[in-house]
């Protein structure tokens, strides 16, 4: 037995990936296909899926009421999703950028210290990190309260901003909850970068803007893709920041979901709202991949 | 046009050690590197050619001392605005690019126009044998190949100088050699001043039109190939180029450059020596091992008596460790240039070996 598997390479490398399998199966594959199956059936009156095949279920998705009318409801509730989850990504690598740079350009020594602060956040719980920025965007909040008093500092009046609860403040809360996914990945790529490639930059007669354009940016591409796709998935599906922080007003496609489970029990449209999620992150992602590239050929270099 | 491609005037550097301390990697050099030269700089590993190589290039800036290029003083002028270019040891190629785009980016930081640059990118790479690359990327290039476009990259920019931080190290001895010659007859064509940093002392002897011996941040000695290898002027370049042996002994007379010297063991030597030197000096007579003899010649200088210890075969030669009189160890290297080269002696033969005055140089330091 024991001497089979030594010989059999195969046999090992079955058994090695063999409880990931496992779990994978039961929990990802059986999931999938009974939230695709689901996703084509309809709703009972007492809430209980039917199981049929139907397309109603994305037909009302894109708008389609059975009637024949238009309804743009849920495509308003995607597209604001999808908006949101860019200008998260955007501000996110706007400022993760310079951050990871900094802590890449710093002394070797001190960079361990600095990544160690960069995931400090993580320690405390996800939606206790997102309840306190209530604390801080309210109108009576933190925020507030500080801006108003320099104001009044300076003899000015200070109307209160009114960010909380509002689409801008899940925006704060996403950019806030994802930049450290941002920081790490482009860290990384840039700490590889070999630093005799900025001194041949100089060498030929790159100044610092151009050595960044022309070597550093392209070079640190492979994490800011890394960092995008760890960003952008998780930002379009979520929906405790927008559950917290947009007071049940901002409804993405997250809540749409959870609300068919939970509150409207029409586990067939939610299903059908997933697939319809899951789909649309595959061609976000595809396409940015093949766009930019995983960076393959630089890594392999 | 100054006298001097660049000079170095009595430049210091001192980095930061580990502990906070001051390191210093070059002391109070001076070097001045005529225009059109190929001048090297050879020394051990740490002896600071490295580092005054990056100061000419302008990644370090001097702690003391000026730095000139044609006459000007370089001062803070950062490196991408100094008129030298410089080919890196890992040969520093933009991974992301294609070869072509490696060697223009030189020409486009300088504004050269598009229609120029193609024509300059593929004059280059032909200049380096490396015709219709352009398209290829540096991967799928062997380590000769990338020097050559890393070459081609700081050529094409036309540099008043060329700095070459052991741009030779990475490759197999075989191909070293080739790149060598080429390296230099590519220096002729082009007539650019090279400054060539190695540890390796055959590779600067082969190219180099003078040669700068570095040791511990200072300059022990410059000059021609055969000049620091038939002149050493101290002990460490007589040692670091070449083969020598060491007599240590006294000095019992001067007469000009010829100096007699009493040995251990009641021997005599006589050698011939640039500086005076005042009798009963400690100094060591450097010789090296092919300009010993090992059969006596009738009339040499000098003639001595020993035993053989080692006899090693290497091909073209074969050395042979003789031990004179009062222990002291002498390595003669004989040519096997004969039909049928056999060795001369054995292992445990008396032998009389010979060598001439000048072959014999006192060095005290």
């Amino acid at each position: 037995m024991i001497q089979t598997l030594r010989e059999n390479k195969k046999l090992q490398g079955l058994l090695l990936i063999l409880p990931t399998l496992l779990w994978m199966f039961g929990l990802l594959i059986i999931p999938l296909i009974l939230t695709f199956v689901t996703s084509f059936g309809g709703r009972s009156a007492d809430g209980n899926v039917i199981y049929r095949f139907s397309l109603n279920n994305y037909l009302r998705l894109i708008g389609l009421t059975p009637e024949g009318g238009f309804d743009p409801l849920y495509l308003q509730i995607i597209w604001r999703s999808l908006t949101l989850a860019f200008q998260t990504t955007i501000l996110v690598i706007l400022m993760a950028y310079p951050l990871a740079y900094f802590i890449a350009r710093a002394p070797a020594k001190r960079r361990n210290t600095l990544l160690f602060l960069v995931l400090v956040p993580l320690w405390t719980n996800f939606v206790i990190r997102i309840y306190a920025w209530i604390m801080i965007l309210r109108t009576q909040g933190v925020l507030n309260s500080v801006i108003g008093w320099l104001v009044g500092l300076a003899g000015g009046h200070f109307q209160p901003f009114e960010l909380y609860p509002s689409q801008s403040a899940v925006l704060i809360g996403m950019v806030y909850e994802f930049l450290p996914f941002m920081i790490l990945p482009i860290y990384t790529s840039l700490e590889k970068i070999d630093n005799s490639l900025f001194e041949a930059a100089a060498d030929l007669g790159a100044n610092a803007l151009r050595t960044f354009w022309r070597v550093t940016l392209p070079l640190s591409m492979p994490g800011v893709v890394a960092g995008t796709i760890l960003v952008f998935v998780p930002v379009i599906g979520t929906f405790i920041v927008s559950d917290i922080l947009g007071g049940r007003q901002v409804i993405l496609v997250g809540n749409l979901i959870q609300r068919q489970f939970l509150d409207a029990r029409d586990p067939a449209f939610g299903s059908a709202a997933s697939i319809f999620l899951m789909l649309m992150t595959l061609i976000v992602t595809l396409y940015y991949t093949r766009r930019f590239g995983f960076g393959e050929e630089i890594a392999a270099a | 046009m100054a006298e001097y491609a660049v000079e170095l005037r009595d430049i210091s550097k001192r980095f930061p050690g580990p502990s906070g301390e001051l390191v210093t990697a070059v002391r109070n050099v001076t070097m001045q590197i005529r225009d059109g030269e190929f001048f090297s700089m050879l020394g051990p590993s740490g002896c600071g050619k490295t580092t005054s190589l990056r100061m000419i290039a302008g990644f370090e800036l001097p702690t003391e001392g000026e730095v000139y290029i044609h006459g000007k003083p370089m001062g803070k002028t950062p490196p991408f605005q100094r008129p030298v270019n410089t080919v890196f040891q890992n040969y520093a190629l933009f991974p992301h690019m294609t070869i072509g785009e490696n060697v223009a980016f030189g020409l486009q930081m300088d504004g050269v126009p598009k229609s120029e640059i193609m024509a300059r990118v593929k004059q280059a790479l032909e200049m380096v044998r490396l015709p219709g690359y352009e398209k290829r990327r540096a991967r799928q290039l062997s380590g000769g190949q990338q020097q050559r476009v890393a070459l081609a990259r700081s050529l094409v920019k036309r540099p008043e100088v060329l700095l070459l931080d052991e741009p030779l190290g990475a490759l197999d001895l075989k191909l070293r050699k080739d790149m060598q010659l080429e390296l230099k007859k590519l220096q002729r064509e082009v007539g650019i001043t090279f400054i060539y940093v190695t540890h390796d002392q055959e590779e600067a002897l082969t190219m180099s039109d003078r040669i700068a011996v570095m040791s511990g941040g200072v300059t022990l000695q410059v000059g021609n190939a055969n000049e620091i290898y038939e002149r050493p002027n101290c002990k460490f370049v007589a040692d670091f180029i070449g083969e020598t042996n060491f007599l240590q002994g006294k000095v019992t007379e001067q007469n000009g450059k010829a100096v007699t010297l009493a040995l251990a063991g009641g021997l005599t030597v006589h050698a011939e020596a640039e500086q005076s030197l005042a009798n009963g000096t400690e100094a060591s007579v450097a010789v090296r091992p092919e300009k010993v003899n090992l059969t006596g010649h009738a009339g040499a200088a000098n003639q001595f008596t020993g035993r053989i210890v080692s006899v090693v075969y290497i091909g073209t030669d074969t050395y042979y460790g003789v031990r004179l009189p009062g222990d002291q160890l002498l390595r003669a290297r004989e040519q096997n240039d004969r039909p049928d080269s056999r060795p001369m002696a054995a292992e445990g033969d008396e032998v009389t070996i010979s060598f001439s005055t000048q072959a014999a140089r006192v060095l005290t330091e």
